[in-house]
């Protein structure tokens, strides 16, 4: 994330090279053996574990929760003070928030739209991603010189957002749109889309070299065919990958966009950065208020990254025994 | 009129800040309809650059160029625009590769590999082209080929690879197949399978092949011209017979001294070409070969060397060749 631009870049392309599936590879196999590798991997049974309790507790929990998450009862029968707020009790297991909401019931809901925000702005990301990507890659890869040169346009605009720190671009983006539970999903999926471009370009470029792409082609078979009918399917592994990936850092994200004001208006409604955000005047009062939503935050997030890194190690063709 | 005409073709490549390498440096050669031409010579000679140039398959950059002529039946494929050549290729010319497991897409099943072809340049499509595609299959040696069309490249040996990629290049009858050393990445005996499938199929569709092999071997089995290349040009050139009874250039003899042979006597020893093919001349300043030949003389440095022709079409670009009469030297 703190990474400057060249170092970014680099890194990206030599992701790409590492994980485009090589000569003495093979397809199906290639993804059967990753399962494998996956399975036997703690860190992936972590982190597969904590995405599952986590999208479990995301979709179905909010029909299980036992209070309403936006009812100030707390307020209603008195309990809130100035200075205190209640803390855990039988009735409410992690006590009231600063607004008499339990705060168990805002906690599960808010996974909800974490889990909801997350997926969407990382396929906002991943769809134009790809789309560019994969124009560039084709372009760059069989296109001659015209496409080198729609290749070299697609990657400047690329490189441009590439190089701004992502936070930054991403309040821009919400900044210039207004505060709205869309604008954080489109803001937080444009910080992804340079990474998927760039990811599915190298690894695009790096399949038109191989013999197959070179036999086909000895066939007559058309361009356009050999982009989407063998070059795309082979390219796919380290943008899945990094996809995994790309949620952990987007759920954080838009945490950070409610945090700083620029997420969802309705700030009645549970989000994980809202609730941390909300809670930092507390803290001296009541620090759990913090401390559930980020170890959420924090949890979920680190699933995401170890089921990612896992899958990026399982394809990996140099990592192979 | 001979189905494939080349003349005179030579690719270069430059690339900045890097020597500009002239791989073919004026190859000529013929291939009359349903004729087997080998094309032999060592590693690095320009082979495999030739078979591309033919396909048009070259990359189109700048610093790839590409001169001469390679009429094909009466069109020069080297001028042909790229929509034209790609209706071309597979149709009329279609190529098979050295490598075939890395030839195939990893993760496409073979059948939608053969059927693509089938697609492409017969019109075909759904089960019209699955059968053709499992007839094409069984036609090259594919033993159960409705389930092996559903298999993924992976899970064939190289044998039926390699068959599979023969299926596909000959799906839609070309009149010319071009294979660039088939069989060498098989093993022993799946080489001469493969080998006994081309001839076959050349036999029975009346195909021209172009055999590209750096064996002798393989070319004495089956070719009915032998072309032998040596840095990027044709240095003798002749048919089968009269070349393996008579051969007149000193590289020609290395190299059939080079090959092992069954019917060698005990003891006699396989004799190597001496130096490498980084010790060439250029052609425009010699015989490319002279600082390997046993045979040099003085005349064989200064200007490049002509093919002579002989009256039975036996042709050598050589100023001191071995004598026809056999003296024991020429023998292998
Ligand atoms: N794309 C390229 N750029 C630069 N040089 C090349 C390129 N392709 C081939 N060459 C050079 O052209 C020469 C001939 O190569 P070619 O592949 O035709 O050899 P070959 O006769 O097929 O050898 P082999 O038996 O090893 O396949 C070699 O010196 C090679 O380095
Ligand atoms: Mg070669």
């Amino acid at each position: 994330m703190t990474l400057a631009p060249g170092k970014k870049k680099e890194k990206l392309d030599r992701l790409a090279e590492l994980s485009a599936v090589r000569d003495d590879e093979q397809g199906v196999s290639l993804w059967r053996e990753a399962m494998r590798r996956l399975r036997r991997n703690p860190s992936a049974i972590v982190g597969a574990a904590i995405l599952v309790l986590f999208v479990l507790v995301a979709v179905v929990g909010p029909f299980f929760v036992p209070y309403d998450p936006v009812d100030q009862s707390g307020i209603r029968e008195g309990v809130i003070k100035p200075g205190s707020i209640p803390g855990s009790s039988a009735e409410h297991w992690l006590g009231y928030d600063h607004q008499g909401r339990d705060e168990f019931s805002r906690l599960i809901v808010g996974a909800r739209q974490t889990l909801i925000v997350g997926i969407v702005s990382t396929l906002i990301g991943l769809t134009i991603g790809v789309l560019i990507g994969g124009v560039a890659g084709a372009a760059a890869g069989l296109g001659g010189r015209w496409g080198r040169l729609v290749d070299s346009v697609l990657m400047r605009i690329v490189d441009m957002l590439l190089s701004l720190p992502s936070l930054l671009l991403a309040v821009s983006v919400a900044a210039l749109l207004g505060p709205s539970l869309v604008t954080v999903m489109i803001a937080v999926g444009v910080v992804s889309v340079p990474i998927f471009a760039r990811l599915l370009r190298g690894s695009m470029i790096a399949q038109a070299n191989r013999d197959y792409v070179l036999a086909a082609s000895s066939l007559g078979v058309r361009k356009s065919k050999i982009a989407i009918s063998h070059i795309v399917p082979n390219s796919l592994a380290p943008v899945i990958v990094q996809a995994t990936l790309t949620l952990a850092t987007a759920i954080i994200e838009v945490a950070a966009l409610s945090f700083l004001g620029l997420g969802n208006p309705d700030s009645t409604q549970p989000e994980w950065g809202l609730m941390l955000a909300d809670a930092q005047i507390y803290l001296d009062v009541r620090p759990g208020l913090a401390i559930y939503p980020a170890v959420g935050i924090i949890v979920t997030a680190l699933g995401f990254t170890l089921l990612g890194e896992a899958m990026r190690e399982a394809l990996d063709p140099k990592l192979r025994r | 009129m001979a189905l494939l005409d080349v003349q005179d073709l030579s690719v270069t490549f430059s690339r900045r800040g890097q020597r500009t390498v002239r791989a073919v440096d004026g190859v000529s050669f013929s291939v009359d309809a349903g004729e087997v031409v080998g094309l032999v010579g060592e590693s690095g000679c320009g082979k495999s650059v030739t078979s591309l140039a033919l396909m048009g398959l070259l990359p189109r950059q700048r610093g790839v160029q590409v001169g001469g002529s390679a009429r094909f039946d009466g069109t020069d494929l080297l001028k042909l625009d790229l929509r034209s050549m790609r209706d071309v290729r597979g149709r009329d010319v279609a190529m098979i590769f050295q490598d075939p497991l890395s030839s195939l897409n990893p993760v496409v099943p073979i059948g939608l590999q053969v059927t693509e072809v089938l697609v492409r340049h017969r019109d075909m499509s759904g089960e019209a082209a699955r059968k053709e595609a499992a007839e094409l299959l069984d036609r090259v040696g594919i033993p159960d080929p409705r389930r092996r069309l559903k298999e993924y490249p992976h899970q064939l040996s190289g044998g039926m690879r390699q068959r599979a990629l023969i299926a596909m290049a000959v799906a839609c009858r070309p009149r010319l197949l071009i294979a660039d050393e088939p069989t060498t990445a098989l093993d022993v005996t799946i080489q001469a399978q493969i080998l006994e499938l081309l001839k076959e199929l050349v036999r029975d569709s009346g195909t021209a092949l172009i055999m590209i092999t750096h064996d002798l071997g393989v070319v004495a089995g089956m070719c009915d011209t032998i072309n032998v290349l040596y840095a990027g040009r044709v240095v003798e050139t002749a048919r089968r017979k009269e070349l393996f009874a008579g051969r007149r250039h000193p590289y020609t003899v290395g190299l059939l001294r080079s090959i092992p042979r069954l019917d060698a006597g005990r003891g006699e020893k396989l004799t190597p070409i001496r130096g490498s093919v980084r010790d060439v001349l250029p052609w425009t300043e010699g015989c490319a070969f002279a600082p390997r030949c046993d045979r040099r003389v003085d005349a064989c440095v200064g200007a490049p060397p002509e093919m002579t022709p002989t009256h039975t079409g036996h042709e050598f670009r050589c100023v001191n060749p071995f004598p026809l009469t056999q003296p024991e030297e020429a023998r292998v």
